[in-house]
């Protein structure tokens, strides 16, 4: 019966990845998005430029040349070299903080699904609270107090965006709850634990794999506005960092572009990779949209 | 609408209203130990200013009427003073109100009419060259982070082709002989970030409208009225677009508390002298009463638009009504 399970499975993944690979969308996306991980991973290893070591004042806000391709910033720094390792520190803190919106996320909507009632409606409200509520006020709020370290970031981008994902996996598990072999596996004698692990989740869990790859893109977005107002680690130089001193240190006014172009190009190309990404996805797993 | 429904939209708002306020309070108050270690951060700080606080805030009550001497001050009017401007919060407020008003206002308007129309070209021309470009645009400008579409209009339009004020409101110092010229200066500072506004909301609208209309096109009715021989303008304007609009009516309330969030990102960029400038000012002089009073009206003012677009919502759908 489970190797079966398995064998089922295994086809099904085995399909996806072949439409990924038909789908003009979805190819373009994970291209885009691979490219980037791997400079994220490899990246600062190939790099001839420290990164934090400043340049001579001869060396500041230099136009690209032949010896720094994309110029220096305002402190002589490389600016390419700044960029691939913004690239480790934008995609970390994305992935990071999209894991724990979805796993916020999940959690509520499966619990507030399965269990109705009371608890149904105490989890929906607090979900319509922080979907209702603008979220870059509340994240700026949230950031301001906890300070300013990489870790709140992540942590504040998580815990202001998972309502969505909150409502999709609700109305999925209150199908999924009505299904025959749900009733027989309580009438079985299992727990509302097991049932909610065993077999809610991997009934949810294709549903939200699109909804993921969006959040993905909306975190990677926050993290460039959050740094960009300031409240970034300046230990840890991101895309938006990048901005951040850009735009603090005139570069905008003085038409310095080669500073603050790149890292926004870069953000720009991986939140397009991980939007069109999802709109693949949603047409792959969705068969409703396909004949559209 | 019944009488029952409105009233359990307004009640649920105003838990949420209730929520937002006990939320403002635990995290500005009890989060980062109380306000007076809050206070004593700043240099400037007196034993007298400490003790005003206590006072004020019953700082030297148990903890649960703290929360209602919190809410006795904020029914009054009474946010607090600010750090930075030495003032009442509810005044450095209420100066700044208006700009962005303006701002948002204005943005919003060319935003959704410019939208609808991308989305109906878009959907009608579906799988043509011209829907591809619309597309991808919209794409484009929906993956862009607002603030640095403001920096790469001020690199183009102030920096090299010199055609519009790098920022603010006005010419500052400058003196106007007649009300039609102060009004030129502000409108010459306006142009790039009401551009930038509406260029960021524009892609989502369109994408949005091009989805809904493909849908509605693909209706039994539509074929209906060809199959009756109305023209497809007519078609179009009588039977598809009403049908499509209901959607991006919610999608305009949704947007409210992003719109916010991108008004926050230009008024920084361009100085433009409004609530998000000053969102900005707040945070970077860490100035929390300013911060805490910004984030309460900015909050409570989304919640009600959206309680507001809820209803409206219900009148524009008939099948609501019964």
């Amino acid at each position: 019966m489970n190797s079966v399970k398995m064998e089922l499975r295994k086809r099904k993944i085995k399909e996806f990845a072949h439409q990924v690979r038909v789908n003009k969308m979805a190819f373009v996306g994970s291209l885009t998005l691979g490219f980037f991980i791997l400079v994220a991973i490899f990246g600062p290893i190939l790099v001839p430029f420290d990164v934090m070591k400043f340049g001579l004042a001869t060396e500041m806000l230099m136009p690209p040349s032949s010896q720094h391709i994309l110029g220096t910033d305002d402190m002589g720094r490389d600016v390419l070299a700044y960029l691939i390792s913004g690239a480790r520190v934008s995609l970390m803190v994305g992935a990071l903080a999209t894991l724990l919106s979805m796993g916020i996320g999940t959690l509520i909507g499966i619990v507030a699904g399965y269990k109705g009632k009371v608890i149904d409606n105490v989890l929906m409200r607090i979900t319509d609270f922080f979907l209702v509520i603008p979220w870059l006020p509340l994240m700026m709020v949230l950031a301001a107090i906890l300070g300013t370290s990489i870790w709140n970031i992540i942590l504040v981008i998580g815990i202001t965006s998972w309502a969505g994902t909150a409502r999709i996996v609700r109305a999925q598990t209150l199908s999924v709850r009505e299904q025959q072999f749900v009733e027989r596996t309580v009438s079985l004698g299992a727990g509302s634990i097991h049932i909610m692990i065993h077999h809610i989740l991997p009934n949810v869990f294709p549903l939200i794999f699109a909804n993921t790859v969006l959040i993905a893109a909306a975190a990677i977005t926050s993290e460039t506005t959050l740094s960009f107002l300031g409240l970034g680690d300046p230990s840890h130089a991101s895309w938006g960092m990048m901005l951040h001193y850009a735009f603090e240190t005139g570069a905008t006014s003085a038409g310095a572009y080669w500073y603050f172009l790149p890292p926004g190009l870069c953000v720009v190309a991986v939140v397009l990779a991980f939007t069109l990404m999802g709109y693949a996805f949603d047409e792959i797993l969705n068969p409703k949209l396909k004949e559209r | 609408m019944d009488k029952k429904r409105l009233l359990k939209k307004l009640f649920y708002a105003g838990i949420t209203i209730f929520f937002v306020l006990v939320f403002n309070y635990f995290l500005f108050r009890v989060l980062p130990g109380d306000i007076i270690s809050m206070v004593s951060r700043n240099a400037k700080t007196t034993p007298e200013m400490i003790a005003n606080l206590t006072q004020l805030y019953g700082l030297d009550l148990p903890l649960y009427e703290q929360f209602f001497v919190y809410l006795k001050n904020l029914f009054q009017g009474d946010l607090g003073t600010s750090f930075l401007y030495k003032k009442p919060v509810t005044a450095v407020l209420a100066g700044k109100i208006l700009p962005t008003v303006i701002l948002l206002g204005i943005a919003e308007i060319i935003a959704i009419i410019v939208g609808i129309i991308f989305g109906i070209v878009s959907a009608y021309k579906r799988g043509k060259k011209l829907d591809a470009g619309l597309l991808s645009t919209s794409l484009l400008l929906y993956s862009m982070p607002t603030f640095w579409l403001g920096m790469i209009l001020i690199l183009i339009f102030c920096v090299n082709l010199h055609w519009f004020p790098i920022g603010g409101m006005v010419t500052p110092g400058k003196i106007f002989i007649t009300t039609w010229g102060e009004i030129n200066d502000v409108v010459r500072h306006m142009v790039l970030p009401v551009a930038c506004m509406a260029l960021g909301m524009i892609g989502e609208y369109a994408i949005t409208m091009r989805s809904t209309m493909i849908d509605v096109l693909s209706e039994d009715y539509i074929t209906t009225a060809k199959a009756k021989g109305f023209s497809n303008p007519y078609i179009l304007r009588k039977h598809a677009l009403p049908n499509a609009m209901l959607p991006m009516i919610t999608l305009i309330a949704i947007n409210l508390g992003l719109i916010v969030g991108g008004a926050i990102q230009i008024e920084t960029v361009f100085s433009w002298p409004g609530l998000g400038n000053l969102m900005y000012t707040a945070l970077s002089g860490r100035d929390y009463p300013l911060l805490q009073g910004l984030f309460l009206l900015i909050t409570i003012t989304v919640i009600l638009a959206n309680v507001i677009s809820d209803i409206l919502y219900e009148f524009a759908d008939p099948r609501v009504h019964s």
